[in-house]
């Protein structure tokens, strides 16, 4: 009954392209923010912060990003490991070299380096389309990983060939290192999922947006009224790596604090934020977030129930559970194949009618 | 009188600043004038020779049968083909050959035979899209929205809705594209060529698989649109009725090549048009 747009009146172009333009969803919308940013952070412990939160927050950022060009722009991407890899080497290079300056920083600056090289990678897309793409972007996870082994410069010549964070504080406050509290790193990378959110949304909605998804639905006819094919293609190639680079700096330094570059950043990563994305649903800012928490919390929940619950073995539940993840996926995509995000809206075009739906 | 003499003919009557039809409306110079095109694809002659003219605020037919070259025609003046030989000029100076974007920034719009729109997009977002060229703020200020790029969403959008009200689509404005029927995607499409506020606008066959009403209700947009906006207007189509109706002059096209030119009632009686249309022994 709360959930009605009849006698919500828009009156001005402004609150009709808002994005919750009903007031129901504008108030769970501001609830859910509150909860994040206020209440979560006093409950929150090490095992909820290291095997839900932050996996899903930065997974968010990385599913917000590679949405933006697989689901908004149409070019099809399997590089994401790869560059959130570069976001990763860019934050260490930078922490080494300037500890003086903050992480936040830093974490920018690395996603503004991945953009750089997102566009370098992007550029065959002006001329191959589709499948064809996907496998030149493989060309940059494979060269990618293959650079940050290889070159003992990216990790500062250290004998393990691995990076590790040093530790970097947020007003006083340690958020990379051994030494962090876990409310701490939570609401760093928060920031930066909502931030990440918030500006893939204002440019989708406007006129980058639109070009984008011009570029998507029919490139001929995007041309025709005035796209530049060659800057829509690169920019969204630079916006999707900005939001990879964050991704896998944050990566990197507030979660896994060491990093093996083939092991963290391998091609399993690409085809995740894949999956986080083309589950979620394509095209939607909504989709990237159910998408990482769906992928992110289902493996949790299965080991959860098999080896708390049942008392099975913990290797045969972790291989059931990848068996379990998979078949979902499928079972899925078969049932609803414009992902979580599509669901979520049949729901609510529902419950506008609830409970009078004739 | 041979083509070419013709062709000189009407070159020096386009010297004249235009003139008033019968029905009130003022025609002005010559604005897009294809001198000697022709287009060949491999050993495909799509083209041959072909001059003509369109003049500020006229109405412009493009007929002939199948395979006649029209759309070709119109894809060379949009730039997605680029002639071999011939030269195009607009508002009076040779155009280089350029790609499509760079040519709807010179303000020629166009619709699509097979309709172009954006089904992943709603009817608003596919008519916003028009007005793309009139949209300054960059990628930076579109990411912080409050302010400049705010305002000129705000201000694009009202010149949307005009649109939209003007082609009477408001009640669709938020569907999907995609759900759309057939009729009613080429008048959104239209929307959008002429959100683009054009100098010239395109249309390929806007006519082409409708029933006799909305072939009504689009002919009255046409008229509408380069009677209001005073927007030129080239079209294709083979609703001879249509043509001959909208249209202030007409070019007749066969074989690649033209056979006629003039006003819908010269072009009537032109033998080698009758022939072409109802079939003539060649030798």
């Amino acid at each position: 009954m709360l959930y009605r747009e009849a006698g919500d009146f828009k009156t001005s172009y402004e609150d009709d392209s808002q994005t919750f333009p009903i007031r129901f969803d504008r108030l769970a919308f501001y609830a859910a923010l509150v909860v994040a940013f206020g209440i979560v952070p006093f409950v929150i412990n090490d095992y909820w912060a290291n095997a839900v939160a932050l996996p899903f927050l930065i997974y968010a950022i990385a599913a917000i990003g590679l949405n933006i060009l697989v689901g908004f722009c149409g070019q099809v991407s399997l590089g994401t490991g790869g560059f959130m890899a570069v976001g990763a080497y860019a934050t260490y290079k930078l922490m080494t070299a300037f500890p003086e300056v903050n992480i936040f920083f830093h974490v920018l600056i690395a996603g503004g380096i991945t953009a750089f090289v997102g566009v370098l990678f992007g550029l065959p897309s002006l001329r191959i389309k589709g499948f064809y793409l996907a496998v030149a972007t493989l060309a940059a996870q494979f060269f990618l990983v293959w650079l940050f082994n290889r070159v003992p410069w990216f990790y500062n010549y250290s004998a393990s060939g691995q990076i590790s964070a040093p530790e970097r504080t947020v007003v006083g406050v340690p958020v990379t290192g051994p030494h962090t509290e876990a409310w701490a790193t939570y609401l760093f990378c928060l920031v930066f999922l909502a931030g990440s959110a918030l500006i893939a949304r204002n440019l989708t909605r406007g006129a980058t947006g639109r070009k984008w998804m011009a570029i998507r639905d029919m490139d001929i006819a995007a041309e025709i009224i005035g796209v530049n094919p060659l800057r829509a293609k690169l920019s969204a190639f630079a916006v999707s790596s900005f939001f990879i680079g964050i991704a896998g700096a944050l990566f990197f330094s507030v979660y896994l604090g060491a990093v093996e570059v083939g092991e963290a950043f391998g091609i399993n990563k690409s085809f995740l934020v894949l999956f986080m994305v083309i589950i979620g649903g394509l095209g939607r800012i909504f989709g990237s977030l159910a998408g990482a928490a769906f992928l992110v919390l289902l493996p949790v929940l299965l080991k959860n129930t098999l080896v708390g619950t049942l008392g099975w073995p913990t290797d045969l539940a972790a291989h059931l559970e990848i068996m379990i993840v998979g078949a979902l996926i499928i079972v899925f995509l078969v049932a609803e194949p414009h992902g979580l995000a599509q669901l979520w809206r049949l729901t609510k075009e529902k419950l506008r009618l609830w409970p009078f739906p004739h | 009188m041979s083509l070419a003499e013709q062709y000189v003919m009407d070159t020096e009557m386009d010297r004249s600043e235009g003139h008033i039809t019968e029905d009130g409306r003022k025609i002005g110079a010559v604005m897009m004038e294809m001198r000697n095109i022709t287009l060949k694809f491999g050993g495909v002659v799509a083209i041959k020779d072909i001059s003509f003219d369109i003049r500020q605020g006229e109405i412009r037919a493009i007929i002939g049968p199948n395979g006649a070259g029209k759309s070709s025609m119109l894809n060379v003046i949009s730039g997605f083909y680029h002639p071999q030989e011939g030269e195009v000029w607009y508002n009076g100076s040779r155009r280089a050959p350029m790609r499509p974007y760079q040519v709807a920034r010179q303000g020629i719009a166009r619709t699509f035979q097979n309709i172009a729109l954006f089904e992943g997009m709603t009817v608003l977002d596919n008519v916003m899209t028009g007005r793309l060229n009139f949209m300054k703020t960059n990628l930076f200020q579109q990411a912080f929205w409050r302010g400049k790029a705010e305002r000129e969403e705000v201000h694009n959008r009202e010149f949307v809705e005009k649109i939209i009200d003007f082609l009477e689509i408001q009640a669709i404005r938020k569907t999907p594209v995609s759900r759309l029927p057939y009729g009613l995607k080429k008048r959104v499409e239209l929307a959008r060529a002429l959100a683009a506020e054009p100098h010239l606008l395109l249309l390929d066959e806007p006519m082409a698989g409708m029933n006799v009403e909305e072939k009504e209700d689009m002919s009255r947009f046409i008229l509408n649109a380069n009677d209001e906006f005073g927007t030129t207007i080239a079209l294709i189509e083979h609703d001879m009725g249509v043509v001959m109706d909208l249209s202030d002059r007409v070019v007749v096209m066969d074989y690649g090549k033209k056979i006629g030119d003039g006003t819908p009632d010269e072009v009537r009686n032109n033998q080698a048009v009758i022939d072409a249309y109802l079939g003539v022994a060649h030798d």
